[in-house]
């Protein structure tokens, strides 16, 4: 049913003319121009789709629009504010906690959701928030190291 | 939203402050606008950079902008493997300017020159010597220019940072910028210079950051997926279920009600496209079709045996000694099968393309790891002149082999073609695993023999499908034979479907096998498995890498199974020598394992980046536990039956295991491979590990916890 869908994207009030059971990556994509959000699997086991709802890290390919009316989305494009990157984009930067790069959007994201949950985790439980991110490229061991750091640059605090 | 008339993608926009402008290149080149001396032509350069075969013009390779900054032009992608990073790195060495000057234009058939592909860690070892002498002989000459310019000889001039000044006075100077005016330099050198050596080599060796992480953590990057132009259509194809199935009918009406769905039929070719790729995908299955399906024959259970029953020549590849004469000298003789399934490439993203096409001409945006392959089979599949045809290819993301083949390139094309619009083909992960080349799966059998007091004497080595790469031994054996049957190449009918090569090939397959036997053999002899290596190994480069794991490592010796769970492993791979020692915990009771710890020593010669060196070892460790413990496709001869990664099991965050590697220092040799080796041992590695936890030999990749239990309740019965 096309219905009209207002949200807030990346910091701004949108408001959408579309099909609410469209998913929440195609539209991100196409209406919004937004590619930061990666399809990798289109079931929801890879992550590279994943955005923030409401701070929380969620599949955007598994989440109809409709679905986050009336809520805050922040895609990867919307982490750096005024020109500064995030402590965990510069963390990755640091740590080259990335190769092909697919995976990092939605990696970042989940990083920053399990920081939400989590200020200052140790490696195992960084392991445990991310199982279900696959990088083919085996960064993981650096994704790791980058979001320990990131916390702790954070001091705990989960503002930006 | 994007109202873009065209993305002009390179990687220009990499830490640039003043990025290319491609008319203006086209403009410099088209108009022959000469900068010094010599009349050259300038349609011969760029002719040549298209013409298979690396050029030998250095302006092939690079443009010196009149801003300073230098554009680098190379054929090769970046799919991860950072050469982005390094090939930048001695490009800037061997010019004396800043890395952080030099920008990358890779894999464009219209701006770069001619490459073969990316891939068989070519880039470093194969490639950069090419436009190391590229950028030798474009310094030389910006010297000479910058000499007659500033009238002083050359010998009284220092170049730093693109800026040649007079050592005695550095106010005298000239910039390469203000030299070339961002023109092409038409002047050459009769006598090519050399390429720097060590210790001339500043930038190349020191560790650097990946350049392109900036785009890559704010989502700027872009992927063939993600480029967007006005009027395209994402098309969804009807896929057959299994290789080999012919289309018997398809009925569109269902899909083409829905609003905006354009329907394309040529032949077999049935496709749904639409403005939003998930409307496609919807209307896709609302198509009802049948197909004609083949018998399957065999499965992945009876594939080996089918390997093993087909005839196909075998080749010889290293032999010494007597094999007759081994056998009758050996107090001890020792069999080994060895088997490894079929397994994916899996890249995060999948095979996708953008087509579009302007008059005669047809651009198309590829992931792909074969940019002027691809431009050829687009050329030959929609009957244009290869002259037509233009690759881009944005970054890749991941390839491992997978992108070596250009079918979603070609059908984007096609479609493109047929609706006159531009079209996105982008392959679901469905898709993926079911056209993937996956690495073939491989029966590898070892009959090898030792003396009375444990000294090897025998080595008769067959290996079947996987392929010839790492398949030599490099023991001191005297009587020895390696045969090769079949290689991943080879189409011959006993893979039921598209096979290829995948990172490192051949290797894992034979170094799992050998390495496995090895240690066996070691048991056999009464030693401990390292020691025994190093005393049957002769060459100070194997030996050099084992030691240096040991060290790292803190290994003590001890004879197997020692129940510490500790293996080792050695290979060779793409000139460059691995050795790694890992250590695991086996659970008997659910068969898990947990590879607690992996340390690798690898001797690369010269390394370009370190840090982007360590991260491929890290790399290649993390994926090569996929195929050493879960990754293998099921299926029914040509139905894929794993098709998403619920079933097809990559590794996770939770499988890491502490990676600590060091690299040799051998600075004063030529560079060698570094995207592959360091994965050639993960199946031997872990397979040794896992004997030496719990005493059961593990013969078949992947090691499974069915296979594991299997094997330990054998072991109890026997």
């Amino acid at each position: 049913m096309i219905q009209t869908i207002r949200f807030t994207l990346n910091h701004k009030p949108v408001r959408l003319r579309v099909d609410g059971e469209r998913m929440l990556l195609w539209v991100l994509r196409t209406d919004f121009g937004l590619t930061g959000a990666k399809y990798g699997c289109g079931e929801g086991f890879c992550g590279a789709c994943t955005v923030l709802v409401n701070d929380v890290a969620v599949r955007a390919c598994q989440t109809p629009v409709k679905a986050v009316a009336g809520k805050s989305v922040l895609t990867i494009e919307g982490l750096a504010q005024n020109g500064k990157l995030h402590p965990l984009q510069e963390a990755f930067i640091k740590h080259d906690a990335l190769q092909c790069g697919f995976c990092t959007p939605g990696m970042i994201l989940a990083a920053y959701s399990l920081l939400q949950q989590s200020p200052l985790p140790d490696p195992a439980e960084i392991a445990v928030g991310l199982e279900d991110h696959l990088c083919r490229c085996g960064a993981h061991q650096r994704i790791i190291l980058a979001v320990q750091d990131a916390a702790q640059q954070m001091k705990g605090g989960n503002d930006k | 939203m994007n109202n873009r008339d065209e993305w002009d993608l390179d990687f220009t926009d990499l830490l640039t402050r003043t990025p290319i402008d491609r008319r203006q290149f086209i403009k410099s080149f088209g108009g022959g606008l000469i900068v010094f001396f010599t009349v050259g032509d300038a349609a011969a350069i760029l002719q040549e950079r298209r013409q298979q075969g690396y050029p030998t013009d250095f302006n092939a390779y690079l443009i010196i902008g009149a801003d300073g900054r230098v554009t680098c032009l190379v054929g090769k992608i970046e799919m991860g493997q950072g050469v982005i990073t390094s090939l930048a790195m001695q490009l800037a060495d061997e010019l004396d300017v800043s890395l952080d000057s030099v920008d990358m234009v890779m894999g464009d058939t219209d701006r770069c020159p001619w490459d073969i592909g990316t891939f068989g860690s070519l880039s470093t070892r194969q490639f950069s010597p090419y436009l190391r002498q590229a950028a030798a002989e474009a310094r030389a000459v910006l010297m000479e220019m910058a000499a007659e310019k500033l009238q002083v000889p050359i010998d009284q001039l220092q170049v730093k940072n693109g800026i040649v000044f007079e050592k005695s006075n550095d106010q005298n100077n000239i910039s390469y910028g203000q030299l070339t005016g961002g023109k092409l330099i038409e002047r050459h050198l009769q006598s090519k210079p050399s390429p720097k050596q060590q210790p001339e080599l500043n930038i190349t060796g020191t560790p650097m950051l990946r350049r392109d992480a900036l785009e890559k953590v704010t989502g700027a990057a872009k992927f063939a997926g993600d480029i967007q132009l006005p009027d395209m259509l994402y098309a969804r194809i009807l896929r057959p279920p299994a290789h080999g199935a012919t289309l018997k009918f398809a009925d569109t009406s269902a899909a083409a009600k829905i609003p905006g769905t354009l329907i394309v039929r040529e032949g077999d070719l049935v496709a749904v496209l639409h403005r939003y790729p998930d409307v496609a995908e919807k209307a896709l299955r609302l198509i009802k079709s049948e197909f004609n399906l083949p018998t399957a024959t065999v499965n992945d259970q009876s594939i080996f045996d089918a390997m093993l029953k087909s005839t196909v020549e075998g080749k010889t590849i290293a032999e010494a000694g007597n094999i007759s004469t081994g056998e009758k000298e050996a107090a001890m003789i020792i069999e080994g099968k060895y088997l490894n399934s079929y397994v994916a490439h899996a890249p995060l993203e999948p095979h996708t393309a953008v087509a579009k096409i302007d008059g005669s001409k047809i651009t198309v945006w590829a992931s792909t790891q074969t940019p002027f392959s691809a431009k050829n089979e687009i050329a030959k599949a929609l009957g244009l002149s290869p002259e037509n045809v233009r690759v881009i290819t944005p970054f890749v993301g991941g390839g491992f082999g997978g992108k070596s083949r250009n079918q979603q390139a070609v059908e984007a094309a096609k479609l493109a073609q047929l609706v006159g619009r531009p079209v996105m083909v982008a392959w679901s992960r469905q898709e993926e695993f079911f056209y993937d080349s996956f690495r073939p799966a491989a029966v590898v059998k070892i009959k090898s023999g030792l003396t009375a007091s444990g000294a090897p004497i025998l080595w008769d080595y067959a290996v079947y499908y996987a392929g010839e790469r790492g398949s030599q031994h490099f023991y001191d054996i005297p009587h020895h034979r390696t045969m090769a049957f079949g290689e991943w190449s080879q189409k011959n009918g006993v893979h039921p479907f598209n096979v290829g090569p995948w990172r490192a090939p051949a290797n894992n397959t034979n170094t799992f096998a050998r390495e496995s036997q090895i240690d066996m053999m070691a048991e056999k002899a009464g030693m401990d498995p390292v020691e025994f290596r190093l005393k049957y190994l002769k060459d100070e480069k194997i030996r050099g890498v084992l030691k240096a794991a040991a060290d790292l490592f803190g290994y003590s010796p001890a004879r197997l199974p020692s129940g510490r769970g500790i293996g080792v492993a050695c290979g060779i791979d793409a000139g460059t020598y691995v050795a790694h020692i890992a250590e695991v915990a086996v659970d008997k009771n659910t068969g898990h394992v947990q590879v607690k710890r992996v340390v690798c020593a690898q001797d690369m010669g010269l390394v370009v980046n370190p840090e982007g060196a360590k991260i491929q070892i890290e790399g290649c460790i993390t994926m090569g536990l996929g195929y050493a413990l879960t990754e293998e496709i099921r299926f029914n001869g040509g139905q894929i039956l794993d098709t998403n990664f619920d079933s097809y099991e990559l590794p996770h965050f939770s499988w890491l295991p502490k990676i600590e590697s060091v690299l040799i220092d051998s600075r004063g040799e030529a560079p060698q491979g570094g995207g592959e080796p360091a994965i050639i041992c993960m199946g031997g590695v872990i397979a040794n590990a896992i004997y030496d936890a719990i005493g059961v030999r593990m013969f078949q990749l992947p090691m499974t916890p069915a296979r594991i239990k299997a094997a330990l309740k054998q072991q109890q019965q026997n």
